[in-house]
């Protein structure tokens, strides 16, 4: 027993000292066990596109999006806010149904529905995709210093608790009432309440993965905090990022709508999905008029419809517990 | 249990005050038209300032705030501007309690059971036409908007159904087509909740020992799933009370019914500062109150659960 020792650690003595030195981190070397020719964001598209339904309502969605964008500088497009007389007689075109003229018909003070229809997505869609930025923007701050800096976790929490225990339609609608009924309002209204959910997420996931085992093995082997960031914590984070910027558009514009309803919306003169929705609200008991909620409908209800299941197909495929 | 509910509610008592101090500061920044009436244009400046310096208005923030305490203390809430000029606005409102509060209980009590059985349902049928029809389902509810499905329910079920399109207390036909607006996204969240835990559950290993030991499916359901069921269920369940108040603003205003919610929508379209407040406050606290029994419910029906230090137990 003794004497094995012994000759163990003559042993020991005769290893070349040069292999106890620091090594540097080398990309190439560190793969070389490892799964070789994973890449996270490869492997992302790749589940992505293996989804054929949202495949489909990607290309649906990025072509009306583009169609929106393109459809003012198509020729013979009539203009959104002007109301159209009838030459001969010079009263309003009134409640025209669907024709070669207007393609979607008048509204009630004779306004192109077609034309007004485009303008409002682009509208909605601007408030949406602000609110979307703004809200992942603040939730991710937020989210973050809640959950690394311990010593702000007590007020942080605090704050989370108070806004986040007033209802979302009355912490929404006093807001737009206290504010000018406009774009801006709407958008600033939106993003308050709006940021709290993802700041939860991107909280709730830091603390779970920030002490998981592979990131004390990183934190122990010297990784950088930079690194770490990006390698360990970042892909977990990126589906739920993803997800909520995705699932908020849809609930902006369903907030839109709703805030329309009430009357603390955009005003009437700015088209919106919303106040489409709401003018065909007033005139839904007549059968024959009820093209103009129909339609309107159909656009608000494919442009949420796609963004909510691209939303949960993405953040599936982002998720690399899904990657092979 | 008893030290533990007595300790949340200290905590909910202080949320709550925080909560009903900040939204009614929040609230000075309401526009001062909402006080006047209709006078409002009439006024000239000089009356302007005396009706906001009687209602206190002017005065610094802090004695605003120990004055609304102090009023709220004997139950006043100010008097509503436009409403029902000069009228206080507890009566207003209490009037209407009850029809908030009962479309509400049905609703949540509508959403529990219709969504719980979609949920088990589609469960069961994991993967096959069920399943995805429900889903479907649920994809929908959640992603169009409330404002426009509630118009078609509105709309189509009130002709195709023969049911009232517009609420009347007498009729208890008519209270049909609200209720069910009102837990239509329920049922869509409880069932999206229900099929995910039970698909979970069922693929634990004691509910593979339970089968292996011979009990049968039906008793695994009752005494395993459902008891493990329960312990979320409870608490999420006042929650559940209050995520129908934002589907009952807009539904009471559809249906014209005479509730708490409606009666928001139409203050705020008449700019009735006095009434916003109370109402606004009144809904604030009613969230904390759900969370608050949430908490205890759960400590009553979860088992697993010791709100006191346990030091004889080994």
């Amino acid at each position: 027993m003794t004497e094995k020792t012994n000759t163990g650690s003559e042993k020991v003595m005769d290893v070349d000292p040069g292999l106890f030195t620091f090594a540097e981190f080398d990309e190439v070397s560190s793969e070389r066990t490892g799964y070789s020719d994973y890449s996270y964001w490869k492997s992302t598209f790749r589940v992505f596109l293996k989804n054929k339904v949202a495949l489909m309502l990607l290309v649906f969605l990025a072509t009306l999006i583009l169609f929106t964008l393109i459809q003012p500088l198509l020729p013979g497009q009539k203009s959104p806010t002007e109301i159209y007389n009838d030459p001969a007689t010079s009263m309003q075109l009134r409640n025209l149904p669907p024709s070669k003229a207007f393609w979607f018909g008048t509204n009630s003070i004779g306004q192109d529905l077609w034309s007004r229809i485009w303008s409002g997505t682009r509208t909605t869609m601007l408030i949406a995709l602000m609110v979307g930025v703004i809200e992942v923007g603040i939730g991710i701050i937020y989210g973050s210093l809640w959950g690394y800096v311990r010593k702000l976790d007590r007020l942080l929490t605090e704050i989370y608790n108070v806004l986040s225990n007033i209802p979302t339609v009355i912490f929404l609608l006093l807001l737009a009432f206290m504010m000018k009924p406009g774009i801006k309002t709407m958008i600033i209204a939106m993003s308050i309440t709006g940021w709290l959910g993802m700041a939860r997420f991107i909280r709730n996931q830091i603390v779970i993965i920030r002490d998981r085992e592979y990131n004390l093995a990183s934190r122990c082997l010297g990784t950088p905090t930079r690194r770490i960031i990006m390698k360990n914590l970042l892909p977990y984070l990126v589906s739920v990022i993803m997800m909520q910027t995705a699932l908020s558009i849809p609930a902006t514009i369903g907030w839109e709508v709703l805030l329309t309803y009430i009357g603390v919306g955009l005003p009437v003169s700015i088209p919106s999905l919303g106040n489409l929705v709401n003018e065909g609200r007033l005139i839904m008991m007549s059968p024959e008029l009820r093209y103009q909620l129909i339609f309107p409908v159909i656009v608000v209800s494919s442009i949420t419809v796609s963004l909510y299941v691209l939303g949960n197909a993405f953040s599936d495929a982002s998720d690399p517990r899904n990657h092979v | 249990m008893l030290k533990y509910t007595l300790k949340r509610l200290a905590q909910s008592v202080v949320t709550l005050l925080l909560v009903v101090t900040f939204v009614f500061l929040l609230m000075r920044l309401m526009p001062v038209e909402g006080y006047f009436g209709d006078r409002s244009d009439k006024l000239t400046p000089a009356q302007r300032e005396a009706i906001l310096d009687k209602l206190g208005l002017l005065d610094p923030w802090y004695v605003q705030v120990g004055n609304f305490y102090k009023n709220l203390s004997h139950g006043d809430m100010g008097t509503s501007s436009v409403y029902r000029v000069e009228v206080p606005v507890i009566e207003v409102i209490v009037p209407r309690v009850p029809y908030s509060v009962a479309f509400g209980l049905i609703a949540t009590g509508m959403s529990l059971v219709f969504g719980l059985a979609m949920g088990v349902h589609m469960a069961r049928h994991k993967g096959r036409f069920w399943d995805k029809t429900w889903t479907a389902y649920v994809v929908f509810m959640n992603a169009v908007p409330l404002a426009v499905y509630l118009l078609f329910v509105q709309l189509y079920a009130s002709s195709l159904l023969k049911l009232p399109i517009l609420f009347d207390k007498h009729d208890w036909l008519s209270w049909i087509l609200p209720a069910l607006s009102m837990s239509l996204g329920g049922i869509a969240g409880n069932a999206l909740w229900m099929r995910r835990y039970m698909v979970d559950e069922l693929n634990k290993d004691y509910i593979k020992l339970a089968r292996a030991k011979g009990m049968s499916s039906s008793a695994i359901m009752v005494k395993h799933v459902m008891r493990n069921a329960y312990t979320p269920m409870a608490q999420y369940l006042p929650m559940a009370v209050l995520l129908t108040i934002g589907g009952s603003i807009y539904v009471e205003s559809l249906y014209s019914i005479p509730g708490m919610g409606g009666l928001l929508v139409d203050v705020i379209q008449r700019q009735d500062n006095p009434m916003v407040q109370a109402l606004v406050l009144i809904f604030s606290s009613v969230g904390i109150l759900g969370l608050f029994l949430g908490d205890v419910l759960m400590g009553l029906v979860d088992p697993r659960i010791k709100h006191e230090k346990s030091e004889g137990a080994r």
